[in-house]
């Protein structure tokens, strides 16, 4: 039961098949046999979600269907929670218990869904391979010597070892689609401004967006359902009406105009994930679409104007974390200068101090225009490209890493884990929304497949992920160790 | 541009980070990567492009001017480290 979609364990749960309780109580034993390995989950909330799971039974009984009702989910540790520790992967809110609940979280609980537990990320969302947590890094369910990409690397090992039957996670680079590239999962970043960001720990706020990490596309579209709509706590959530996501899953892809990057499919790219993509193209072909290829001449500067927006912005969003009003403070300060210096030492991990260090160097006087403003400029070029391809095509396709999940501790160099993400960055630049969805394995680990739409085409990227799904079965592969069997 | 040890020093000090002198070499050399990584940016020229800040590149939405939000000082307060008779407390500032 515990491996099954979404959507398949909504029609059990509505059947009388099996109970919300009786699937928390199958998750739980799950996370309690597995989590010690993995390390997916930061805060496991026992208790509670067996009291919403009760609440979800008694809804039921009462006559209530709604699709997400009883269903177990986890929270990336970025989204507050009422009551429930928020750490964000960093020491400096190691002890943080927010007042409040994420809007998220909030539409979640509403909808009736049962919160298993808090997952693990990189500090602060910044990284791709979860090594910069300072809870200690997740294994990726497929090699648990390799990581499971970053920064939702938690909710990824967790979807993917069936921890969870769905998970939040955020995506300011490229968090959702990478991790679940490398989990064999599909991981959907919606469109900039669709989801509500608020109570959702800020990194830089012209990029992030929330989305979900899940086990199909229509289990996409079913929590982008619940997730998406204006907020008026969100100035830059987007008032525009949410469509049923789910409505155009079926839709025939006879027609659809598919383009393929040159730039995705150049140095860099590994023999056997291009072979994969090749193949799954092959497939849309037969489905009915048609390729063409397309040029976006300004996604090698992606990476380099990502490493100034979102360094900025981060600079700016964390020199709230002062030690005054909440979070980590240092032991005995003895002025408030050595306060602030001390507790932001020591509550930030490296990563996230190289970060704020760029960022500020980028805003500081005399640099800001060879820096920001230039990075803007570059942003712009980028948008532009994406807007010239969807005159010609519907949907952007390529795969979403150069390679498979790598090992732990292989890549100490920074700016090496920074071109981790070269297939993904320009789409956050340009906020569109963008999904990774698993498309063959390479040597045993998941390779996944990038699709991108144009401004808010969330429908179109989800019905164009769901057709393949219909036609393959690769979203089905279950990590050996972690089968149920395992 | 040049970026060396003294630029980390007034860098960490602007952002109120403590780099310590163990730590200050392998900072630069990071630093001095990432700035190279980011200077690729200057190949292109962009005198005639529009900077873009942000996607959704349309104006903020206003509200009205009305208060919506409740006190919530003593729950918030809660959270701090240190905290007495609704104040935030912090080492002394002015002797």
């Amino acid at each position: 039961m515990i491996e099954k979609t979404v959507a398949e364990l909504s029609t059990s749960l509505a059947a009388g098949d099996i109970s919300s309780v009786e699937l928390t109580h199958a998750y739980l034993a799950r996370i309690a046999a597995h989590n010690d390995v993995l390390n997916a989950f930061i805060t496991v909330c026992e208790d509670s979600a067996l009291e919403q799971a009760q609440a979800a039974d008694e809804k039921r009984a009462a006559g209530d269907n709604s699709p997400l009702l009883g269903i177990p989910l986890a929270h990336k540790d970025i989204f507050c929670t009422n009551g429930v520790t928020t750490t964000c992967g960093s020491h400096m809110l190691s002890n943080f218990v927010a007042p409040y609940n994420a809007t998220v979280v909030e539409k979640f609980n509403t909808a009736g869904a049962v919160m298993l537990g808090k997952t693990n990320m990189d500090e602060f969302a910044m990284g791709s391979s979860n090594e910069t947590s300072y809870f200690g890094p997740v294994k990726n369910p497929w090699d648990t010597k390799r990581v499971p990409g970053g920064s939702s690397g938690g909710s990824a090992a967790a979807v993917a070892a069936d921890l969870c039957a769905m998970a939040t996670g955020t995506d300011t680079g490229g968090s959702i689609r990478q991790p679940a590239a490398f989990c064999g999962i599909t991981g959907f970043k919606p469109s900039y401004g669709r989801v509500s960001r608020w109570g959702m720990i800020a990194f830089a706020s012209s990029l992030d967006q929330a989305g979900t990490l899940c086990k199909s596309a229509e289990d996409a579209a079913l929590m982008t359902n619940t997730m998406a709509g204006l907020d008026s706590r969100d100035s830059t959530s987007i008032d525009k009406p949410v469509e049923d996501y789910t409505a155009t899953l079926n839709d025939p892809l006879e027609g659809l105009r598919i383009g393929i990057p040159k730039q995705h499919f150049a140095e860099g790219l590994s023999a056997e994930v291009e072979q994969a993509i090749r193949a799954a193209l092959k497939e849309y072909e037969q489905l009915g679409a048609t390729l063409k290829e397309v040029d976006l001449p300004n996604n090698h500067l992606s990476v380099s104007a990502y490493y100034v927006v979102a360094p900025a912005e981060a600079s700016a969003n964390l020199s709230r974390y002062d030690g005054v009003r909440y979070g980590y403070r240092c032991e005995n300060p003895v002025d408030l200068e050595d306060m602030y210096k001390r507790t932001r030492s020591e509550g930030f991990g490296d990563e996230v101090k190289r970060r704020i260090m760029v960022g500020t160097y980028a805003l500081s006087a005399g640099y800001y225009d060879a820096y920001y403003k230039k990075a803007q400029k570059i942003r712009r070029l980028i948008k532009n490209d994406f807007d010239e391809a969807f005159q010609e095509v519907d949907v952007i396709v390529g795969p979403t890493s150069p390679h498979t999940a790598f090992e732990l501790g292989a890549k100490t160099d920074p700016v090496a884990m920074y071109l981790e993400d070269i297939y993904t960055i320009a789409v956050n630049l340009a906020g569109l929304p963008g999904i990774s969805i698993p498309a063959g394995l390479a040597q045993g680990l998941p390779v996944g497949m990038h699709l991108v739409g144009s401004d808010f085409a969330e429908a179109r990227v989800l019905n164009v992920a769901h057709q393949f799904q219909q036609a393959t079965d690769w979203h089905r592969k279950k990590p050996a160790s972690f089968s149920q069997e395992g | 541009m040049a970026f060396d040890k003294s630029e980390v020093e007034k860098i960490a000090h602007l952002a109120r980070l403590h780099i310590n002198e163990a730590e200050a070499d392998e900072v630069t050399k990071r630093i001095t990567d990432i700035l190279a990584l980011i200077d690729q940016m200057q190949s292109v020229d962009t005198d005639a492009v529009e900077p873009l800040a942000h996607p959704l590149d349309v104006a903020q939405r206003l509200r009205a001017d009305r208060v919506t939000e409740t006190n919530h000082r003593d729950e918030l307060q809660t959270l701090a480290p240190e905290a007495q008779d609704g104040l935030y407390l912090v080492p002394k500032v002015i002797e």
